[in-house]
């Protein structure tokens, strides 16, 4: 049937700049100066910024100083809690590892490096704000005071699991905080955002929604079906593509990141796309701010691209020495989110000590949270859940046939 | 011949196939460089090139309606969904396109594509790396539905969808990838070395789909199982210390009825035992079957043993689970009544 087929073809096969064994490479990576772009008004249109897409936003400059139009106003108070939630996620992240290790828990997903994503965009939006989290945004969790022990009982599946065993560790959520679950499958939660911001609209409410998706999962066809719908009905919602450039073990050029950025997006749907340094938190939290405010204003959806670096492996599971270079975390040129803000902290007189003693404190946090949730049981000692419970929220009402299930399961162990 | 586990005898049917067949490629999320997330296309890109072996973006939709695409171009593409849990949204493809190319074009095009796709649970994945769907696609017409129970099967079935001309789903049961199970989770791993069915031939070989294969004869039940199930239905029978006879179907579209008629005549007895789901699952069209054509010689009422009517749990992954002590009650059930 097909002849003259070759190892090579006339198709585009995208390829990361280095593998394993290489140098690490991120020429491809554009980047602006630090306070080089313009801060437009909130109503602005789509293909008047354009020239923010394919730029990137930054504030902190390369001694930590806040330069530029978008730098925010935030007090010192402000940024020590930004630092205390970055820290906090770090070392959640950090003992949740060790603990997956020691097969306590049966999976985990670390954020490391992608901290100011989640933290900078929780502060700078509003409690009422709902938020469709991704896998790799916990410190949304974090940010807006969920308890440690309520996260860890998730993880350990756990009498006190909120999901009640039903989800594998690190799907959360938190229906009193405005955080919705989170699901295995991919971008599903882009749509559904749009949604609820449209039922905040048609209710007349002033809250939006926020939703994060990886730039790897922007392929699914529910980030279209966002975009779209968020277009057509201008609803008040910020969508945030997180761009840590690795999705398992696909690089961003898989997901089409190689000719046009992620933010680029936006404008062929009618909705402004910002790019902005991920890893810079004045950054994230003014572009979420800036978002937000056209969110509340009725001046409709904003695309937001956070560029980072995913700097640990994907989950428990991934083993990223098996396709990039080892070494290429350590020559990501917009460097790591906590040294960035504390280098900018430490011109307001932050010293070493108080970030030594922000961090014994965080995670004398994390320790004591443990021992609280272990409290609670673990997977397979302690307390445990009922598993009759199993049989539960399938559907409202417990029908009769899972009843009947149920007491099978029972009799099978009489 | 060698000793091959579940995962290597896949690799060696596509290693095979890429060898034989220009138009054979191999197509999908972290299947490339990396080698699979379960490393069944470990080296099938160094050796075949990044053009015959290609890592495509994260949209289940677009793997399958661009396959459909190389395949009505002349193409085999052999497409893997990372795991079962996500072919969803593909599944509109699947189901009105794939499925259908060839009735509604009374033959002028079709698409000969394969989409491989882990399934089934016992690795504690939770609701979204633990599902069997095959059910929702036995259930449509013009796509054929294979789940291999072991790696001499795994390879020669596969090599077999590669080549057919009509579309095939291959469930692979990802809890045998490296072991036969038998249902004990606490029991320590097997390995499939030791196992007759992990002597594979190195070339290649077809298995034919439509055959059952009677792993374990016996007189006084028939079991009908398929993928995990079938070690964990060896489990039972020596449990329940029945003389079961057990049929691992091996392809459920198209089913080898004969077999299965033959045997429930001979028993006169049968149980159906699946990890999907039990209502409306793919027991429900056996068990239909078997009333159907065997009324008369059932001494019993046809039994199934399956997932229960919830999503896949986490925390209660052995509860929900059909393990041996629930496959062993429904049989002792109907040999000596409830």
């Amino acid at each position: 049937m097909a002849t003259n087929m070759t190892n090579k073809s006339r198709l585009h096969i995208p390829a990361p700049p280095a593998r394993p064994g290489e140098a690490p490479n991120f020429d491809y990576l554009e980047i602006t100066p630090p306070g080089a772009l313009d801060r437009p008004p909130t109503d602005v249109k789509a293909r008047d910024i354009e020239h923010l897409n394919q730029g990137m936003i930054r504030v902190l400059d390369d001694e930590g100083h806040a330069v530029g139009p978008w730098a925010p106003q935030l007090e010192l108070a402000d940024l020590q809690v930004a630092m205390r939630h970055m820290l906090l996620t770090r070392a959640f992240d950090t003992h949740m590892l060790r603990m997956h290790r020691q097969a306590k828990i049966t999976f985990y997903m670390q954020c490391t490096g992608e901290e100011a994503v989640a933290v900078a965009s929780a502060m700078a939006l509003s409690p009422g704000d709902m938020l469709f989290p991704s896998y790799r945004t916990q410190g949304l969790h974090i940010t807006r005071g969920r308890n440690l022990v309520d996260l860890m009982c998730q993880c350990l599946s756990n009498s006190k699991d909120m999901c009640k065993g039903r989800q594998m560790p690190i799907m959360y959520h938190w229906a009193r905080g405005n955080i919705f679950s989170i699901s295995g499958n991919l971008t599903t939660q882009f749509p559904q955002a749009v949604g609820w911001a449209m039922g905040a609209a048609i209710k007349g409410d002033d809250d939006i929604a926020a939703a994060w998706i990886g730039e790897g999962s922007s392929a699914e066809a529910d980030f279209h079906h966002a975009l779209t719908f968020a277009s057509v009905y201008r609803a008040p919602v910020v969508l945030n593509v997180v761009n840590n450039q690795w999705a398992i073990s696909t690089f961003q050029g898989v997901a089409g990141g190689e000719r046009r950025s992620f933010a680029a997006r936006g404008p062929g749907y009618g909705v402004p796309g910002i790019r902005v340094d991920g890893n810079d938190f004045l950054a994230v939290y003014a572009a979420q701010q800036w978002a937000a405010h056209r969110a509340r204003h009725s001046h409709g959806p904003t695309l937001v691209e956070l560029v980072t670096y995913r700097a640990a492996a994907h989950s428990t599971s991934d083993d990223p020495t098996r396709y990039r270079p080892e070494d290429e975390g350590a020559a990501w040129p917009l460097g790591d989110p906590i040294e960035r803000l504390r280098q900018h902290l430490g011109h307001a007189g932050w010293s070493d000590a108080d970030q030594a003693t922000m961090q014994s404190d965080v995670e004398a946090q994390v320790t004591e949270s443990w021992e609280a949730a272990l409290r609670y049981g673990t997977l397979s000692s302690g307390p445990q859940l009922d598993r009759n419970e199993m049989f539960e929220d399938v559907f409202k009402d417990i029908p009769d046939a899972l009843i009947k299930q149920r007491n099978q399961l029972l009799e099978l162990d009489d | 011949m060698a000793r091959l586990n579940m995962v290597q005898a896949l690799n060696s049917a596509m290693d095979v196939m890429l060898e034989r067949d220009q138009s054979v490629i191999v197509f999908g999320q972290d299947i490339g460089y990396f080698g699979g997330v379960f490393r069944c296309t470990d080296g099938l890109q160094r050796k075949y090139g990044a053009h015959r072996v290609v890592d495509a973006p994260i949209a289940e939709g677009g793997i399958v309606g661009t396959s459909i695409g190389m395949a009505v171009n002349g193409l085999r593409p052999v497409a893997e969904i990372q795991f079962a849990d996500y072919i969803y949204p593909g599944f509109d493809q699947i189901v009105s396109e794939l499925a259908k190319l060839r009735y509604r074009t009374a033959g002028d095009f079709f698409a000969p594509v394969t989409i491989r796709t882990p399934c089934g649970g016992g690795i504690r994945g939770g609701q979204t790396h633990s599902q069997s769907p095959e059910g929702l696609f036995t259930h449509v017409n013009g796509i054929k539905v294979i789940m291999p129970s072991n790696p001499y099967d795994a390879k020669g079935l596969l090599i077999n969808a590669i080549e057919d001309d009509d579309p095939v789903i291959f469930f692979e049961p990802k809890r045998i990838y490296n072991g036969p199970f038998s249902g004990y989770p606490d029991a320590p791993a097997q390995a499939w070395n030791t196992h007759p069915k992990s002597e594979v031939p190195e070339g290649y070989y077809t298995l034919p789909f439509g055959r059952a294969e009677i792993v374990r004869p016996g007189a006084d039940v028939t079991l009908l199982c398929y993928g995990t199930m079938v070690h964990v239905a060896e489990s039972a029978a020596t449990l329940a210390e029945v003389d079961a006879e057990i049929i691992d179907l091996r392809s459920l579209v198209p089913l080898d009825t004969d077999t299965i008629i033959e045997s429930v005549k001979k028993t006169g007895r049968c149980v159906i035992t699946h990890e999907a789901t039990k209502f409306g699952g793919f027991g429900a069209e056996l068990a239909a079957i078997v009333q159907e054509q065997c009324f008369y010689h059932l001494e019993a009422p046809v039994l199934r043993v399956a997932g229960w009517d919830t999503p896949y749990p986490h925390a209660f992954e052995w509860d929900y689970f059909p393990g041996p002590k629930r496959v062993a009650a429904a049989l002792q059930e109907v040999l000596e009544g409830p």
